[in-house]
């Protein structure tokens, strides 16, 4: 079948690529140009103008036609802009899914259908597989990759449309394996790893370059508003976090963690650790824009949540709302960040997700 | 019995394909031994074919074969011209020039062009009248729309001013007969039908120039480094073929896809105005010229869009832009129909054409 490829250049697509071609698939590259090359980009990361040159290469190689598509402004739009606000906002965003949910799902997606082709593959570490219901999103064999917690968001008709081929490998040396047989130069490349228009690591600095106005220095409090120390920027936290709280824990005597980020008054509000994850408000989150990729039960499903990117699961019930978002009661206490993803799972597959809400 | 093969290729303006005259000259040029700066009977043979190079360009720009200063291209040539009349005078270029033109000169004041693409002839009489003498660069046929600058006035308003005048006549030459006596001309071998590496800059008059890489003195000091001889005579084997080429045959068949595309709501920017007879620019409003490249890429047919950089990206064109599109910037592709299209070629793009106008636009 005709087939595209979202290839970044790296190792994982790459070999997408030549898998599907190898199977004897019409295979068509297409590359994303995110951001112009010249201003960040950090090797290692996925879209520096490297990156582009070496999908290219792969695809001549192979030989099948290679396109590179401009989603510059679209990028800095709907994944750039919007990280920014919603650190303004004083939540803690994933650039990750909001880049999977239009960029690509929907953008280049949109772009393979007018193509004629009969599917999209990537080089996603998830597993997609066929169920009664049509296509289901499964965790993938090798968990140490696991993307499935930044894909929750794709629809049941990007899903039907979608091919992770690399769901089922082992490992990744078996990936960097197929590379070398294909002769893929790009075979021993390093992985992309953080964010990709963050060159130096440091997002605060991208997201206070975008909005000044919360920028500078400020004051951490406890939950009664007494203030215990200063902070250079509501940015640079994340509800949950411990760290970047200099001598406080000492000064209280207890570790301590952050509980709110109140952005309008650049307060960072802290609470002691151990009281604050076993607090009852903490048992229920709520979810907006939740993506269901299955079919939801009103009056509620028992399964496994993960509220952070790298996190065991926790136990909870989710409870569908009239809003399209939902309400998630967990069995045991949790410190949620507002702006992150809480995808459920039943075993290894996602049964959806929506985006962590305030608690106020 | 015409054999289409998979790929048709309709993109000449990027680069012709070799015409057999070239091709011919390029062989016998590269069995001749010898560097043409050579004072023995190998240099003087080799000579003798670069100067018969020389003196085709010379006569068919009507001025001395020692005003032909041999480049590695286009690009070159037009860089040269700029160097060597620009310095101390202020620059006036096009609005639609190439980028060849446009980023040796960043600073250059700008003449706009009308929406049908042809040079503001008004403004630039403005311009000259201001102040200091100028250089001013023209290119005398758009790459991308194909259309064509009024150069006899353009040439008079000059001549008014005491400006000089350069002509970027990359895309004309051999295509088109025009007056371009009294200005430097940029040419390219391979946008003629000659093979890749050889240009040339033709002196408006006897005055030797300042040259930008002066080497071991080369091409009477004004271009070092040893001539490229067989992508040279390779060009003026092109272009001696693309002169005595009828292109009414090639202008019917664009005639065709002009009026096959405006049938399917499409509009051909500059349409009105003197263009090439080979280029058709195409604008399918609200359709992506990526997808519309891509798509006929993948039916087998080669064209290209406005502008794509190194990477293939394909960003607005400053052409269109220049020509009053906002969203026709991004949406336009263009037709360029080689020396030798066939009939049934041009049939072949009009359906695939007429396939991918159903489908995009089902929309």
């Amino acid at each position: 079948m005709r087939i595209l490829v979202a290839m970044s250049g790296g190792v994982d697509s790459s070999v997408v690529a030549a898998l599907l071609h190898q199977q004897g698939h019409e295979v068509i590259g297409a590359t994303l140009q995110l951001y112009d090359h010249g201003q960040a980009a950090k090797p290692g990361a996925c879209c520096a103008g490297r990156d582009i040159m070496d999908a290219r290469a792969v695809a001549d190689r192979l030989g099948f036609p290679h396109y590179v598509i401009d989603a510059e402004n679209r990028f800095r739009d709907s994944v750039i802009d919007s990280f920014a606000s919603s650190y303004a906002r004083g939540e803690t965003p994933v650039p990750c899914v909001a880049c999977n949910q239009g960029v690509k799902f929907t953008d280049l997606l949109g772009m393979a259908r007018d193509l004629g082709c009969e599917a999209m593959a990537t080089g996603h570490y998830v597993r997609r597989v066929e169920g009664e219901d049509g296509a289901q999103m499964h965790r993938p064999i090798d968990s140490d990759r696991d993307q499935s917690w930044f894909l929750f968001a794709t629809t049941r008709e990007q899903l039907e449309y979608l091919r992770f081929p690399l769901g089922d490998v082992p490992d990744k040396a078996q990936v960097r394996k197929m590379a070398e047989e294909f002769g893929l130069q790009i075979a021993d490349k390093p992985d992309s790893q953080d964010i990709c228009f963050v060159p130096n690591g440091s997002y605060a600095e991208i997201v206070e370059k975008l909005r000044p106005e919360i920028r500078g220095p400020g004051e951490i409090v406890d939950e009664a508003g007494q203030v215990l120390g200063q902070h250079e920027g509501v940015a640079r936290y994340t509800v949950g976090q411990s760290k970047r709280l200099g001598d406080i824990h000492t000064a209280v005597g207890e570790r301590q963690m952050v509980t709110k980020i109140d952005v309008s008054s650049r307060r960072i509000v802290v609470g002691p650790r151990a009281s604050v994850q076993s607090a009852e408000a903490r048992k229920v989150i709520h979810l907006r824009d939740m993506n269901w990729l299955c079919n939801p039960i009103p009056e509620g499903v028992r399964c496994g949540v993960q509220i952070r990117a790298r996190e065991e699961l926790r136990e909870a019930l989710v409870v569908p709302l009239a809003d399209g978002g939902a309400r998630v009661e967990l069995t045991a206490g949790a410190t949620p960040a507002p702006g992150q993803a809480c995808v459920l799972y039943d075993g290894t597959r996602v049964l959806g997700g929506g985006f962590i809400l305030g608690s106020a | 019995m015409t054999f289409l093969s998979a790929q048709t290729y309709l993109d000449a303006n990027a680069t012709e394909p070799l015409r057999p005259e070239a091709r011919e000259a390029v062989i016998a040029a590269l069995d001749l031994v010898g560097n043409p700066s050579s004072v023995h009977a190998f240099g003087r043979a080799v000579r003798r074919a670069l100067e018969e190079a020389r003196s085709v360009f010379g006569h068919g720009f009507g001025r001395d074969p020692d005003q032909c200063v041999f480049t590695s291209g286009g690009t070159e040539a037009n860089a040269l011209a700029l160097h060597a009349y620009g310095a101390g005078r202020r620059v006036l270029i096009g609005a639609t020039e190439h980028d060849a033109i446009r980023r040796v000169v960043p600073g250059a004041e700008i003449i706009p062009v009308l929406r049908d693409g042809v040079l503001d002839c008004a403004v630039l009489r403005e311009k000259l009248a201001e102040s200091g003498p100028a250089f001013v660069c023209v290119m005398a046929a758009n790459n991308e729309t194909g259309v064509l600058s009024p150069l006899e006035d353009v040439h008079a308003l000059c001549r008014e001013f005491g400006a000089r005048l350069h002509v970027d006549a990359v895309q004309s030459a051999g295509r088109i007969e025009q007056s371009l006596e009294g200005c430097s001309v940029a040419l390219s071998g391979h946008k003629m039908g000659g093979p890749k590496g050889a240009g040339a800059l033709l002196l408006p008059d006897a005055e030797s120039i300042d040259a930008l890489m002066p080497g071991g003195g080369q091409e009477r000091g004004r271009r070092g480094g040893t001539q490229a001889l067989p992508a040279i005579m390779g060009m003026a084997a092109a272009f001696t073929a693309a002169r005595e080429q009828d292109w009414s045959v090639v202008d019917g068949l664009r005639a065709q896809i002009d009026a096959a595309v405006q049938r399917l709501g499409a509009r051909v920017a500059g349409y009105g105005a003197a263009r090439l007879p080979n280029t058709s620019n195409v604008i399918l409003d609200g359709v992506g010229a990526q997808i519309q490249l891509m798509t006929l890429d993948l039916a087998g047919f080669a064209v290209s869009a406005g502008s794509a950089c190194s990477s293939g990206k394909v960003a607005a064109s400053h052409v269109l832009t220049a020509m009053g599109e906002h969203d026709g910037a991004t949406q336009a592709l263009r037709v360029s129909l080689p020396w030798n299209v066939q009939n049934v070629q041009v049939d072949g793009f009009i359906a695939a054409y007429e396939q991918m106008v159903q489908r995009l636009r089902k929309a």
